[in-house]
């Protein structure tokens, strides 16, 4: 009842259609709109869409990587060596002790009391960080308290430090099981023939074992930037 | 009719060249391959002496260019019984691109214009493996970042490849040992495999590449890391001049977490085997039936 009582809302009002001269208007808006988005589009896709500190800028090559060595010599043997399928008959690097020269331990340790208690080292190890499991974690649980030389397997077994990673096997099995197999850890030498393994402990300090950042080499050159490409007949064979 | 005849005009030139390429051939006892490149005989199809002959002229060709007497080109052949896959470990890979540059260090690849083989994709864990909105120029204080994962890609090596099916001459192919190679020598420039590769693992050299001698990689291999000229295609071979010889590739030897991984798939005990019965793993693009022999896996 109530929309029958107001007159001139049946449909569009002929009024406020527009004439010619304002459709002309609006597509006129349009079209401006459009191009300055094409031109935005172009402009963005140039050289100023890259600030001047992101990377991309300049070819880097490995001669300007410095820390990197490509030219890694093999271990020594690794050419000779046979790997096993299954006895681990591989070559395994010497374990990477500190740069302070602890080793042996026993040089200190044999005349020291083996003291149990859980505390803050002070006077020595203090760079020491254990990260690595529970909170209870403690020095004696993997060092052998009677001869700090070798390490000590949850068994009771001793283990000398070439063979640590039979004591990061006791929990981490999966991946003891695959650094085995070769999926896990860096090989070099030969895909059919000798290779050489690392210890856990190469990749991961047993300590706070979470593998470390690093900073990533350059990244390669945007194409914009690819200026000696852009030029015609650049260069020439680099025969002198 | 539309049948094709040899007319006498065509059979007289063809017939004339082919003596003359004959006698200067075997007048000059070694002539860099252009004889054979005349009568349209690809360096695979030839002998093993014109072979070692086209070698050697290849090497001192290379030698004078570079000015090193160390330069070698080698043509080791596939090994029996022997399919190369490579494995790469997702949930490893820190995106630190140390296998870039030991690639383009092993590969002779040019410095500048830069050539890189191989391109790290930085992802977003939120997103999963999205091509479109990832990021090969990131460049950041230190990798790995928390929010995102890193997606290393270069040639696929696939049993399926676009690439070669598009060679209208024939310059690139698939190795019994299922490397994918280009023989520069006879690469047209045409372009239409970068075009048909779904990786992008291919590329071009619009110049003559620029390497510093002294940082020239020796030890080369005819269809693998010998410097290339101008106006060819190149790829990825698997450091087809190590890996035939047993060594891994560069890539997998820098990687410092391990994360690449290299072997012979015929080989029930190899790690490539071991890896692909025990982990997740998947390839690129696999709608596109390229049936690549590169696997991506998540190890953890």
């Amino acid at each position: 009842m109530e929309k029958t009582t107001k007159p001139g809302r049946q449909g569009p009002d002929p009024e406020t259609l527009l004439p010619g001269s304002s459709s002309l208007a609006v597509l006129l808006v349009v079209f401006t709109a459009v191009s300055f988005l094409v031109l935005f589009s172009i402009v963005r896709g140039g050289v100023g869409h890259v600030t001047e500190s992101e990377g991309g800028r300049q070819a880097f090559g490995p001669a300007d990587v410095t820390g990197v060595d490509f030219d890694h010599e093999l271990l020594p043997g690794t050419e000779e060596a046979i790997s096993g399928p299954d006895d681990g008959n591989f070559l395994v690097p010497p374990p990477p002790w500190s740069e302070s020269g602890f080793f042996p331990c026993s040089e200190c340790h044999s005349e020291m009391e083996v003291n149990p208690e859980h505390r803050v080292l002070e006077e020595m190890h203090d760079d020491i960080v254990l990260k690595h499991g529970p909170k209870d974690r403690w020095c004696l649980d993997c060092h052998n308290p009677d001869d700090r030389d070798v390490l000590r397997l949850v068994n009771g077994r001793l283990i000398s430090f070439d063979e640590s990673y039979l004591l990061c096997g006791q929990c981490h099995g999966t991946i003891f099981r695959d650094w085995r197999q070769g999926i896990h850890g860096r090989r070099q030498g030969y895909w059919n023939g000798g290779k050489s393994y690392l210890l856990c402990a190469h990749c991961h300090d047993p300590h706070a074992p979470a593998f470390h950042t690093l900073k990533p080499l350059p990244p390669p050159v945007r194409p914009q930037f690819l200026a000696r490409a852009a030029q015609e007949e650049v260069q020439e064979t680099p025969d002198e | 009719m539309s049948e094709k005849t040899l007319d006498r005009r065509t059979l007289m030139i063809s017939a004339g060249l082919t003596t003359m390429a004959g006698i200067s051939a075997a007048a000059s006892g070694k002539s860099a391959g252009w004889v054979e490149r005349l009568l349209k005989r690809r360096f695979v199809e030839l002998s093993d002496q014109r072979r070692e002959e086209i070698l050697a002229e290849l090497e001192a060709s290379c030698r004078h260019r570079y000015g090193r007497d160390d330069i070698t080109v080698g043509d080791t052949r596939a090994m029996d019984g022997v399919e190369f896959a490579y494995g790469l470990d997702l949930s490893r890979c820190i995106g630190c691109r140390r296998c870039v540059y030991a690639c383009v260090h092993e590969n002779n690849q040019s410095r500048d214009p830069q050539i890189h083989w191989i391109r790290v994709l930085e992802m977003k864990k939120d997103n999963g493996i999205d091509f479109a909105e990832s990021n090969v120029y990131y460049d950041p204080e230190e990798v790995p970042e928390p929010e995102n994962f890193y997606l290393p890609v270069a040639c696929q090596q696939c049993r399926n490849p676009a690439c070669t099916k598009v060679c209208p001459v024939k310059a690139t192919w698939q190795e019994p040992d299922g490397i994918v190679v280009i023989d520069s020598d006879w690469c047209l420039g045409c372009r239409c495999c970068m075009s048909a590769c779904p990786y992008g693992a291919r590329h071009f050299n619009w110049t003559e590449p620029t390497i510093a001698a002294d940082e020239i990689n020796p030890d080369t291999h005819v269809f693998g890391n010998r410097p290339r000229p101008k106006g060819v295609v190149e790829k990825c071979t698997f450091c087809i001049q190590r890996t035939r010889k047993g060594r891994y590739p560069a890539c997998v030897e820098i990687c410092p977490v391990g994360a690449r991984k290299f072997g012979n798939l015929l080989d029930e005990k190899g790690e490539m085997r071991y890896l692909m019965r025990e982990k997740r793993v998947f390839v690129l693009k696999e709608e596109l039936n390229t049936r690549p022999r590169f696997y991506y896996f998540f190890a953890t």
